[in-house]
């Protein structure tokens, strides 16, 4: 309990060290948020891919991705994190070589969390309705082209809350590069608590993700409520502002995390 | 425009010792039928009879499990080639396909495009037309099926017998020989289905398209049909020319269905 | 290096290493699964019949969680808690159990919302006291929907377990980073936890997405 009464009384100078640190804080925000970005394009694109690849016309290719898919989400992150940092450098030539610990986190993030969205691709492609497919064929229309004009559009919208919770996984997952030296939020934040002590380093480390997380929210949401208009479901997003604070729920069917 | 013309008295659809089983189930036995170019053709029966299926087959959304189907006398899913039966690879069928249209119970129209996308589409990525000229063609479709008002809302804005007119409109925009009515008026409400039936009566009117037509409206497959098909059991009991057939069917099963529907 | 990429006479030496470390890594999977199912539903009730004072607070503090990472929540906990738990296993293993509770009652709600309106009804029809309409008639049905979804999260929590690295937990991608910090050999160690993982998490998701299957 003293914690907590210290925390506030120690609240004042500790918001000074806090802005004498904010530098270096806003570089851990600047790693962390790079790690985030770049890791999370790079897994919609795997997703996407791969979730493409699972429904594909060719045996080979579906067995290949499933393949890939039950290998990233199967061997857990921080295991693939560490093999890119520890293991690959010591591979033989010509695999023997050391990438950036940036490049290592956001590689990592990206097929880990990809191969879990590649799933979330594959369910949403297949709940499009088959009168759909059937539209497409009737049409003549080649399975590509029905496939990125028709099927991709609408399954956009039925993925866009997993992949928004995926996101916030994926931002989550991400404090634990500091462990191959990436000097991220997390980090950061640790290095400050010497200063501040324990409570106050923590919940502003907390608060910090809360509000990036936040960020990924509302962007996804209004991603969302785009993509539902433009299927003729739901209000234009100018009208329904409100629906971008929503929070999200985490998956009711499980296992994304 | 067909690659090779059919010569003249070629069927328009030919179905030869046609089998369809889904799983143990068999809904088409041994089916044989021609339908002549121009000629309209209405199947009825009771449900499970596999009248949808035999749209379905012709439309390629469903695999044939035995026998042949040919389109103005070229194979459409199978051919005979040195007496094996081989498949037709899909480009080619698909080439095949893009003479024939369909239109669905539930209409099927793709809610990410506007109604004049949705029109456009396949003239322009299959047919190869400019946009322009796909546009005109689209415009003046929705002209006649009393749509031209609509043609910049997304579909979900539009009423079932609105979707329905669209969708009539799109398949009649890539110019095809055979168009294939699955049940059009089945999803709708009943006051919308006389608008729905009036726009295909005017392009049975006024089109040499072959139809095939799969309808529960016995009304509407007197007037437009020149043929009547009576199904069951994947099998025909009956055919004849619609004012016989709803007068006077010979068959007893015929007469019981028919007293049912009407 | 001059000896090849791969020795097997390391990869025998870790294999025990690594086993020793899986010990933790069950036991963390399997103590935080158990909190996360009781403690979860718990916060599903609550959510749902407390009134709106207890239950916004309730609700933002499960949204909390939920949006933070684990990581950090491990740490904070470890510097808070671990003299008082008795080290940083028993920290590890209720800091992961109460972040899976704030996705289990996410489950539990959506398996109590699928119980029908008629359900409820009924048990009023009965005079049923409200205790009694949850434990025998609204819980059983909600529990049968989240049987998959639980599993799902069993094993993702399986498969966080290495975060726990951070608090230095012996669990076994701890016990491969020692290994390779000691030996300076890396390959081995780590790629042989990840095979570990693989061949436990595999075979049990294609179990639940049999069980779901059956249930659906």
């Amino acid at each position: 309990m003293d914690g907590v009464i210290g925390f506030f009384e120690q609240l004042g100078p500790n918001l000074e060290i806090l802005t004498a640190r904010m530098p270096q804080i806003l570089d851990g925000i600047k790693v962390t948020l790079l790690a985030t970005v770049l890791g999370g394009l790079l897994a919609l694109v795997i997703a996407i891919v791969f979730g493409i690849a699972q429904v594909a016309k060719y045996t080979t290719v579906r067995i290949v991705a499933r393949v890939f898919v039950e290998f990233f989400r199967g061997t857990s992150l921080v295991v693939q994190l560490f093999w890119l940092f520890f293991v690959l450098p010591q591979l033989p030539y010509p695999f023997g070589f050391r990438l950036e610990p940036l490049l290592v986190g956001i590689i990592a993030l990206g097929l880990n969390y990809g191969a879990y969205g590649a799933e979330v691709v594959r369910g949403s492609i297949g709940s499009v309705p088959k009168g759909q497919y059937e539209a497409v064929s009737a049409l003549s229309l080649s399975p590509v082209r029905g496939m990125f004009r028709v099927i991709i559009p609408q399954a956009w919208a039925l993925m866009l809350p997993s992949l928004s919770n995926l996101w916030i996984q994926l931002l989550k997952g991400s404090a634990i590069v500091n462990t191959i030296t990436l000097y991220d939020l997390f980090f950061r934040v640790e290095q400050m608590r010497d200063q501040t002590g324990t409570w106050f380093a923590y919940i502003f480390a907390l608060l910090a993700y809360y509000l990036i997380a936040w960020l990924i929210v509302i962007t996804m949401n209004a991603l969302e409520v785009r993509a539902k208009h433009s299927i003729g479901r739901g209000p234009a997003l100018k009208h329904s502002l409100r629906s971008l604070f929503q929070a999200p729920g985490s998956p009711a069917k499980g296992g994304v995390a | 425009m067909p690659e090779n013309p059919a010569p003249a008295g070629t069927a328009q659809i030919e179905f030869r010792d046609v089998v369809k089983k889904f799983g143990d189930n068999t809904v088409l036995n041994d089916l044989n039928f021609q339908v002549a170019p121009g000629e309209r053709v209405t199947l009825i029966g009771p449900s499970g009879s596999g009248k949808t299926t035999i749209l379905r087959l012709v439309m390629t959304l469903e695999e044939l499990t035995g026998g042949y189907i040919d389109i103005s006398g070229q194979p459409l899913q199978y051919e005979e080639k040195a007496g094996r039966r081989v498949r037709v690879p899909d480009k080619q069928r698909r080439r095949t396909t893009t003479r024939i249209g369909m239109v669905f119970q539930h209409f099927n129209l793709f809610p990410n495009m506007t109604v004049l996308e949705n029109i456009i589409e396949a003239p322009i990525h299959v047919m190869g037309l400019e946009r322009r000229e796909a546009v005109e063609k689209a415009e003046s479709l929705l002209d006649k099926v009393g749509m031209a008002a609509k043609r910049d809302a997304k579909p979900a804005m539009l009423s079932g017998g609105q979707q329905q007119r669209v969708a009539i409109a799109r398949a009649l925009a890539m110019d095809p020989e055979i168009l294939l009515l699955d049940e059009v008026t089945s999803a709708l409400d009943p006051e919308l289905v006389g608008e729905v039936l009036g726009v295909l009566k005017d392009i049975a009117a006024e089109t040499d398209i072959s139809m095939l037509i799969v309808t529960h409206e016995m009304q509407f497959a007197k007037e437009v049909s020149d043929r009547v098909m009576m199904f069951d059991k994947g099998s025909i009991v009956e055919e004849g020319p619609p004012e016989k057939f709803f007068s006077d069917p010979e068959h007893q099963r015929t007469r019981d269905f028919l007293r049912a529907v009407l | 290096m001059n000896d090849s990429w791969w020795s097997w006479d390391h990869a025998f030496a870790v294999f025990p290493v690594l086993m020793d470390g899986f010990r933790y890594t069950l036991l963390v999977t399997v103590v935080g699964t158990l909190i996360a199912v009781v403690l979860g539903l718990v916060v599903a009730i609550i959510r749902r019949i407390s009134p709106p004072i207890i239950r916004g607070p309730v609700t933002w503090v499960v949204e909390f969680i939920r949006m933070t990472p684990l990581v950090v929540q491990l740490v904070f906990a470890s510097m808070l808690l671990s003299q008082h738990l008795g080290g940083t296993l028993w920290v590890g293993i209720w800091v992961l159990g109460i972040h899976y509770t704030t996705y289990m009652a996410e489950v539990y709600r959506a398996g109590i919302d699928s119980v029908a309106k008629g359900q409820w009804e009924a048990a009023t029809a009965l005079s049923l006291p409200a205790s009694r309409t949850w434990r025998a008639v609204v819980i059983p049905q909600a529990i049968r929907n989240t049987l998959p979804a639980l599993g799902n999260y069993a094993i993702s929590m399986f498969k966080e377990t290495p975060f726990l690295v951070v608090i230095y937990v012996g669990e076994m991608v701890r016990q491969a980073q020692t290994y390779g910090g000691d030996t300076f050999r890396y390959t081995e160690a780590i790629t042989l936890a990840g095979l570990v993982f693989l061949a436990a998490s595999y075979p049990t998701s294609v179990l639940i997405r049999r069980l779901e299957k059956k249930l659906a």
